[in-house]
């Protein structure tokens, strides 16, 4: 047994030494642009990973038929980070080993932090779809469509008290084990406490990593509290987890969620009864007419979530920044030349209209609330 | 009113790791390990149940006994390639491969749900008879709902039954000969063999039962639903005594009530940790358990 | 050629003398040798890719906490599952005496021994303070007790805040903080990146020269005596609570070690990655390179962690892989049934057959004349 590991370890090295070799070679091509992404594409967090790569995919796709970027043929690779932050710096390295030029990042906070140092020093453009903590894009080079977890806390406390004037006493649930859960709750909390439209009579969590959890403990204590809405900054497993066993008990409640409970229509034999008027907080609707959702639906047989359209617009983001620029990657100072571009252009995504602050990397666009009526998203006048 | 609403969903989740833990107990007090697969077996008759009633559109009850008879021949199955030829090896040997079985079950279903490109998956709500019993009134009334109670009276009535089983029938008493002394057992014309499996069978089949209603519990569920049950409820035997029966249900019990109560009244973040840690402290100073008796060994 | 076995043979007898380094050993310090001199060599040529860089430390960290597991598992023979545990502690203690002291301390080499130091220690206390109510329990209770104590730590850490940022001014004179330290289940963030190959590869010598050592010395005989027949040991006067805390301080010290080459090695590590899988993951590879065999665990080690990176496409197979490794490689080596088996496919016995079958010729060559 011994004496056959040592084989395979010579084995190994003499892979390690051609993989060495084979990728040594970086792209010279001036026809073809390299983007690179990591997500989980495997693990409790997957459906986000996916989503992300086939909404960018469907980009590339596109975009490589109308003619590429500024003549450029994309060349899409996608690596599993399992949202493992070991696993991404790994993942990262490794798709700079095979050439990539730019990068949609990772799709999760905690990994995107994690390659974080070698963007910085690598200098490369990243435009991360989903990354939303708010130190995960520190970096000069590095931007994100989606909203950071302060701003759609603030904005989620300014649209219950400025929009949904009759909710006096709001409860909150949430996820202790989450960053984004955290970072939503509490700017949502600093902000309520500083508009004081309404008190928020009851704050209670949970850890999504102790197993299957039951939620009746924290179900009970918001339904003695009184509370007429719940404020569930989650994803949407552990929500509608939560929802369905508070059926019972917590009758006549208010939900009201941001971007993470994007998919809950999706989830297999849900019922739908049980999310009539929840209220979420989201920068994308899957619109039937879109010819996005459209082609998404007839690639994938699925409806995209806002995921998959955060990653879509990172691409074309991409696209916009290299054309505003106007350079080839064999151009000299090709990264810094998009970097600086990212904070020239305006991108007309499916996300929202958009432009970037070029210091913080922070997207500049306004979020919509839409409610869920007979299992459709709506939105609301906002 | 909110010590008695937690007592109540102590009661509940109890019942649910009492059920679990009967398995558990039966088969590490005639086989003498610890399956540590029991918890993903949980996981499998949920997802029997799930597919019967979602994708194959049978009525509850059919899908319920199909859940059973599945995972009864796994768990035979299990035994019979995993576990038999390790009989006579270290512990240790037994341990590992029921680490091994336990992930491979969860990463097969893992790798089947892929297909389907689904992660998370509801479980119907509608397979009991849609009761509840109301305590109180007003906003403090407490609610139990049709789960809860059926967990309650099938786990009873299962401990009843088994009891009766292992005390009245000859192959309750080949089950207690084999884990007392196996190998006289043996001796006397008790085929270890069929009553190992004969345990594993009826330890496989509450699994599904418990399958039924976990599922039922949590509702939102994926492959890893039994993993932390499935700990949780060796503690449960564990505290109740290991290869005492209502040790079992007793220990079942106490675990859910004590992680309630430590949800309600410590932390909902740290009860893990709580549950945990009396597992250390009862193993420290009364290491048999409550119900369970000192076994001497003999040289 | 006898000459030079001869001087070969003398030279070793030499080494071997006092017993405590074996020729066992001297090959496993030999491949390490010869593994630092490769990666030095492919490194400085450019031959390394990045993936291969960024993965030496981890895998020096995985092999380091391999060595530590199988001394509880493969030598004691107690299946300890929260070994991730005390990666953990090792990892935090040591991040947060770096970072709270990295202003004061800013040369390297006073402050890395001293945060290895302070990891190893914090972990070894751990391995104390679990080692002692385990002291009565065996097997299947000591794993449940184990793996209860690796889940209550990554909970605690999970709740834990140490904020340590630093405030700084950039060079537009806005004002930056620098997030620094343990945020719960966020994290850890920021901690200086001192970890090197060169460091790490240096503790890996030092783990298995220790271990080595301390298992082929009286204490090493003890617990594999206790590991066989724990009944017998204690008759023959081996006292069995001394040596169990010991092996657990011994394991859980060099698995804090482990954790302060890592935590020194990423920008943000979160709790939540220190689980019951971790530790599981570490079980099979100490199983795959055989339970009591360092060199295995050190080969197993850098297969396991190099071949999943270098073959990310069936990285979904990886998990079901190992589950039906581990279950195969229990079954092959361990079944009382497949013995038969086992001699048979042995490698000792296929080259002693060769042996016997060039023999049997020769003796035929020669007229049959030669006694065997």
């Amino acid at each position: 047994m011994k004496k056959f590991l040592s084989f395979a370890l010579a084995l190994v090295m003499l892979f390690g030494a051609c993989a060495a070799l084979s990728s040594c070679g970086g792209n010279e091509d001036e026809n073809v642009i390299v983007i690179g992404g990591v997500g989980p594409l495997t693990g409790t967090a997957a459906s986000y990973g996916i989503s992300v790569k086939q909404g960018a995919t469907l980009a590339v796709e596109e975009i490589n038929a109308n003619g590429g970027i500024n003549g450029m043929q994309i060349r899409f690779m996608f690596e599993d980070d399992k949202a493992l932050e070991a696993d991404a710096l790994s993942a990262y390295n490794s798709l700079m080993d095979n050439g990539m030029q730019v990068t949609i990042g990772a799709t999760t906070s905690g990994s995107n932090q994690a390659i974080l140092a070698p963007v910085k020093e690598d200098g490369i453009l990243l435009v991360t779809p989903s990354a939303s903590s708010m130190t995960s894009i520190d970096a000069p080079n590095a931007f994100r469509i989606c909203f950071n977890d302060n701003a759609q806390g603030q904005a989620a406390a300014k649209y219950i008290g400025d929009h949904m004037t009759d909710i006096k006493k709001v409860a909150i649930i949430y996820d202790t084990s989450s960053d984004y859960s955290k970072g939503l709750m509490t700017s949502f909390k600093a902000q309520a406490q500083a508009d004081n439209k309404f008190e928020i009579v009851a704050e209670t969590s949970f850890d999504s990593t102790a197993g299957s959890a039951t939620f009746a403990t924290q179900i009970a204590n918001i339904n003695s509290s009184g509370a007429e809405l719940l404020f569930m900054p989650l994803y949407y497993s552990e929500a509608y987890a939560i929802i369905s066993q508070a059926s019972s008990t917590l009758q006549g409640i208010k939900y009201f969620g941001c971007d993470g409970f994007d998919g809950i229509l999706g989830i297999d034999n849900v019922d739908t009864s049980l999310l009539e008027n929840v209220n979420i907080l989201t920068p994308f609707v899957a619109d039937e007419n879109s010819d996005f959702v459209k082609n998404y639906k007839a690639k994938y047989n699925s409806t995209p979530d806002q995921f998959a359209a955060d990653a879509y617009d990172a691409i074309y983001a991409i696209k916009a920044a290299v054309e505003k620029a106007n350079v080839k990657v064999t151009d000299k100072d090709f990264n810094a030349k998009i970097v600086a571009a990212m904070g020239e252009i305006t991108l007309d995504g499916e996300t929202g209209k958009m432009t970037w602050d070029l210091e913080t990397g922070e997207p500049n666009k306004d979020p919509i609330v839409v409610t869920i009526q007979n299992g459709q998203y709506h939105i609301l006048s906002e | 009113m909110t010590f008695l609403a937690t007592l109540v969903n102590g009661l509940s989740l109890g019942s649910i790791y009492a059920l679990i833990a009967l398995g558990y107990t039966m088969v590490y007090g005639i086989a003498k390990m610890l399956n540590f697969a029991h918890g993903d077996i949980i996981m499998i008759g949920a997802f029997s149940i799930f597919t019967c009633i979602t994708s194959l559109k049978l009525p509850a009850i059919l899908a319920i006994l199909i859940a059973i008879v599945l995972c009864t021949i796994l768990g035979i199955t299990i035994e019979f390639l995993a576990y038999r030829p390790l009989r006579k090896a270290p512990p240790l040997a037994v341990l590992i491969t029921a680490i091994g079985v336990s992930y491979f079950l969860q990463n097969i279903v893992l790798l089947i749900n892929k297909l389907s490109n689904k992660t998370t998956f509801v479980f119907p709500t509608n397979i009991l008879p849609d009761i509840s019993l109301k305590i109180g009134s007003g906003d403090n009334a407490i609610i139990i709902n049709g789960n809860t109670i059926f967990t309650f009276i099938v786990t009873a009535v299962i401990m009843v039954a088994l009891t009766l089983f292992i005390n009245k029938t000859k192959m309750g008493k080949a089950m207690r000969a084999v884990s007392e002394d196996k190998e006289t057992a043996e001796l006397m014309g008790i085929s270890a063999n069929r009553t190992i499996t004969v345990t594993f069978a009826i330890g496989s089949a509450l699994a599904a039962v418990a399958g039924l209603f976990y599922g039922g519990t949590v509702i939102s569920f994926n492959h890893t639903l039994g993993s932390m049950p499935g700990i949780k409820a060796f503690v449960a035997a564990v505290f109740g005594g290991i290869g005492s029966i209502p040790g079992a249900m007793l220990g079942g019990i106490i675990l859910g009530i004590i992680e309630k109560m430590a949800e309600q009244y410590i932390s909902t973040s740290l009860a893990n940790a709580v549950v945990f840690g009396m597992l250390i402290l009862v193993l420290t100073f009364k290491p048999t358990g409550l119900l369970g008796k000192k076994i001497n060994e003999k040289v | 050629m006898a000459k030079f076995k001869n001087i070969y043979n003398n030279c070793m007898n030499k080494i071997t003398s006092s017993g405590v380094v074996t020729r066992k050993d001297l090959w496993t310090y030999a491949m390490l040798a010869v593994i630092f001199v490769a990666v030095l060599v492919s490194d400085s040529l450019g031959l390394l890719t990045r993936q291969l860089t960024s993965l030496l430390v981890p895998v020096c960290c995985y092999i380091i906490l391999a060595v530590s597991l199988n001394l509880t598992v493969g030598f004691l023979g107690e299946l300890a599952l929260g070994h991730a545990g005390f990666l953990a502690i090792g990892a935090y203690t040591s991040t947060l005496f770096s970072i709270a002291v990295q202003d004061t301390i800013t040369s390297v080499w006073v402050r890395f021994p001293l945060a290895l130091i302070i990891g190893g220690v914090s972990a070894g206390i751990f391995g104390l303070i679990i080692g002692l109510p385990v002291l009565r329990l065996r097997g299947d209770y000591l794993a449940i007790v184990t793996l209860a104590f690796g889940e209550i730590i990554k909970t605690v850490a999970t709740n834990i805040t140490v904020d340590l940022s630093k405030t700084t001014t950039t060079s537009s004179g806005a004002e930056k903080v620098v997030e620094q330290g343990l945020f719960g289940s966020a994290g850890l963030k920021n901690a200086p990146q001192d970890s090197t190959f060169i460091v790490a590869f240096i503790l890996v010598v030092i783990t298995v020269a220790i271990i080595s050592n301390l298992v082929n010395s009286k204490y090493g005989r003890a617990i594999t005596a206790m590991r066989d027949n724990r009944i017998a040991a204690e008759a023959c006067g081996i006292n069995i609570t001394y040596h169990k805390i010991l092996t657990f301080v011994i394991s859980a010290f060099f698995a804090g070690i482990a954790g302060v080459l890592y935590g020194h090695n990423y920008t943000i590590f979160k709790p939540s990655t220190f689980d019951y899988n971790m530790s599981i993951e570490i079980l099979v590879i100490v199983v795959l390179g055989g339970m009591g065999s360092i060199r295995g665990s050190i080969i197993a080690a850098i297969v396991l962690r190099v071949l999943p990176e270098l073959l990310r496409e069936f990285s979904d197979y990886r998990m079901l892989a190992y589950s039906i490794l581990l279950i195969l490689l229990m079954l092959i080596n361990s079944a009382p049934g497949l013995a038969g088996l086992r001699a048979k496919l042995s490698i000792k016995n296929a080259y002693l057959s060769i042996k016997n079958k060039v023999m049997k010729r020769k003796t035929a060559e020669n007229g049959g004349e030669t006694h065997e």
